[in-house]
């Protein structure tokens, strides 16, 4: 069972939502892995101590060009559709811009004269942490100063073969790391906040999922009076309403020093329990 | 003269406080540079003066007239898109990275690249100045382009109305399209949070900074939810050469500005927050 939890608009809770089950599954001494996927800026491994178990490096194949068999035909850089490879045909200068390489190997394919050899260039790191003898943290943590976090998303996501219940705490957004977090989930948990930028970002989130045939439910995280426009977008869509967590600076104030809401607070032990069991519900229809 | 406002964590406050700072002003051009979240929009309800079609990408499509499941795609795709379901050989629409390559190697030339052409931007006035805003489609891509056009028509904008100050509302995070909405402008104002996960992640945004060597001020919103912590941030940001020039108390109304469809400023110009704003406004937009 893969459960993603995500929302479109950044800060809504997602990793609120996602470390606190998480806990309470462990708790349970249920087999569970946690998944960050935030790969630009992961922060679960801030909520949970843990020894490390696996360190992967997350390479990307990237051309090398050796000038002194490249003819330069230009063939290369028609086949790069990413713009990677500047070329000045008359002074025979060629370069690879690596920031822009995708790795798709189009110019290693394009190249008839041996020129092109492929090094790896580092891109991310995997991380894999043992929180309790049944419970693993895999955080995907991209380089700083890499442009997409893709290929450190799918190398976290494939680390752990065991048949673990998996929570993947997903990125902002609705484009490309968004997609590759939760394509393999067989839920997704809607986290937002009852504001309009919340809705909007929810709404845009529920289109893509829907083109993605995913079942979802929703959380409203920070609920402080009723918000009439939210729920009823939600009952309009037929959207399950998974739970309100209520707006309480004490679950901000536990969440800022590194803390879980449902280990250091009773009540929210409870909500975090029955978020679990409900969803468990929701997953069985 | 072009501000950026970015953040690292998502929800610190960055539309918030770069709708205040718009409101500061009497002509700006602001661009909201979170495509695929956009909501400066929803405040300020824009005219729609200009639409513009943006391609989010391109992806293979198999033509089964002419396929016959030899394989070879599959063989040379590095994004485990093409797959061979049963025998038959199959685009995994999601994975698609639009390279190309199997279009060009396929012997039978079964496979063509297909536009995906939903994705929109918008360009108008609001009562501030002028306003330029992207919606990506759902599930479109290359949101690090759709940011540059959003760009290049702000500045056309800023150009043909004579409008000094660009100032771009950034997404979150620390990828492709944040370093597209940073690349070449003139300074960053980082809204951050006194939380773990605010520290760490303004740190990892400092990083970027520092490669393009952009002067940075930080914001710190809600500092007084944990102000030990907020020491902490300002001490770290001085050692990545950006100073700490704000501490924004926690302040609710900031959602009630939001649901009201206005800015802090509009919405309540006399509390403290509206005062640190303008003198921000002032220290970074007047100069």
């Amino acid at each position: 069972m893969k459960i993603a939890v995500a929302g479109g608009k950044g800060g809504t809770g997602k990793t609120l939502v996602a470390t606190n089950i998480f806990y309470v599954l462990m708790e349970e001494g249920q087999q569970v892995e946690l998944i960050d996927c935030d790969a630009e800026e992961p922060n679960d491994t801030l909520f949970f101590k843990g020894e490390i178990m696996h360190h992967n490096d997350v390479l990307l194949k990237v051309p090398e060009i050796d000038t002194s068999l490249c003819v330069f035909c230009g063939k290369c850089k028609e086949y790069c559709n990413y713009n990677a490879i500047l070329m000045i045909g008359f002074s025979n200068y060629i370069k690879v811009i690596e920031e822009l390489c995708h790795g798709c190997g189009a110019c290693t394919a394009a190249c008839s004269y041996g020129a092109i050899r492929e090094i790896d260039r580092l891109i991310g790191e995997v991380n894999q942490y043992r929180i309790s003898q049944h419970a693993l943290l895999t955080e995907a943590r991209m380089r700083v100063g890499v442009y997409s976090p893709v290929n450190t998303v799918k190398a976290a996501l494939k680390l752990n073969p065991e048949p673990y219940m998996q929570i993947i705490d997903a990125p902002p957004g609705t484009s490309c790391p968004f997609i590759h977090s939760v394509v393999h989930a067989d839920y997704v948990i809607l986290v937002t906040e009852p504001t309009p930028f919340g809705l909007s970002d929810l709404k845009q989130t529920v289109e893509t999922l829907k083109g993605m045939n995913k079942r979802y439910g929703v959380i409203i995280n920070r609920v402080d009076v009723p918000n009439n426009e939210m729920t009823d977008y939600l009952k309009k869509e037929n959207i399950p309403l998974l739970a309100e967590i209520p707006f309480d600076r004490r679950i901000a104030e536990v969440y800022a020093k590194g803390g879980l809401c449902a280990q250091q607070i009773l009540a929210y032990k409870h909500q975090f329990k029955n978020i679990v069991h409900f969803i468990n519900q929701e997953i069985c229809k | 003269m072009q501000i950026a406002v970015i953040s690292g964590k998502g929800g610190t406050g960055k539309s918030s406080i770069s709708a205040a700072l718009a409101s500061l002003s009497k002509s700006i051009v602001l661009v909201d540079c979170d495509v695929d979240a956009s909501n400066l929009y929803l405040l300020f309800n824009p005219t729609h003066e200009e639409e513009y079609s943006f391609v989010g990408g391109e992806k293979a499509v198999i033509d089964y007239s002419l396929c016959t499941h030899c394989g070879l795609c599959m063989e040379y795709c590095r994004f485990d898109a093409i797959v061979n379901e049963q025998g038959k050989i199959k685009i995994e629409e999601v994975f698609c990275d639009g390279c190309y390559l199997c279009s060009r190697i396929c012997p039978e030339r079964a496979i063509a690249m297909c536009e995906e052409k939903e994705s929109r931007y918008y360009a108008g006035s609001f009562r501030n100045g002028k306003m330029v805003y992207g919606r990506l489609a759902p599930g479109e891509e290359n949101t690090g382009l759709l940011v540059n056009k959003v760009r290049e028509k702000a500045k056309a904008m800023a150009k043909h109305y004579h409008i000094e100050t660009i100032l771009l509302d950034g997404p979150p995070g620390i990828g492709c399209p944040v370093m597209s909405t940073i690349t070449g402008v003139d300074k960053l104002l980082l809204v951050t949070e006194p939380s773990l996960s605010g520290i760490h992640d303004m740190e990892r945004m400092l990083e970027v900074a520092k490669h393009f060597n952009i002067e940075t001020q930080v914001i710190i919103n809600k500092y007084d939810l944990y102000p030990e912590l907020s020491e902490q941030i300002a001490q770290k940001a001085n050692a990545w050469n950006a100073t700490v020039i704000a501490l924004i108390p926690y302040e609710p109304l900031f959602i009630k500005a939001m649901i009201q469809q206005q800015s802090i400023i509009e919405y309540a110009p006399d509390i403290a927050s509206a005062h640190i704003l303008k003198q921000v406004y002032d220290r970074l937009l007047l100069k």
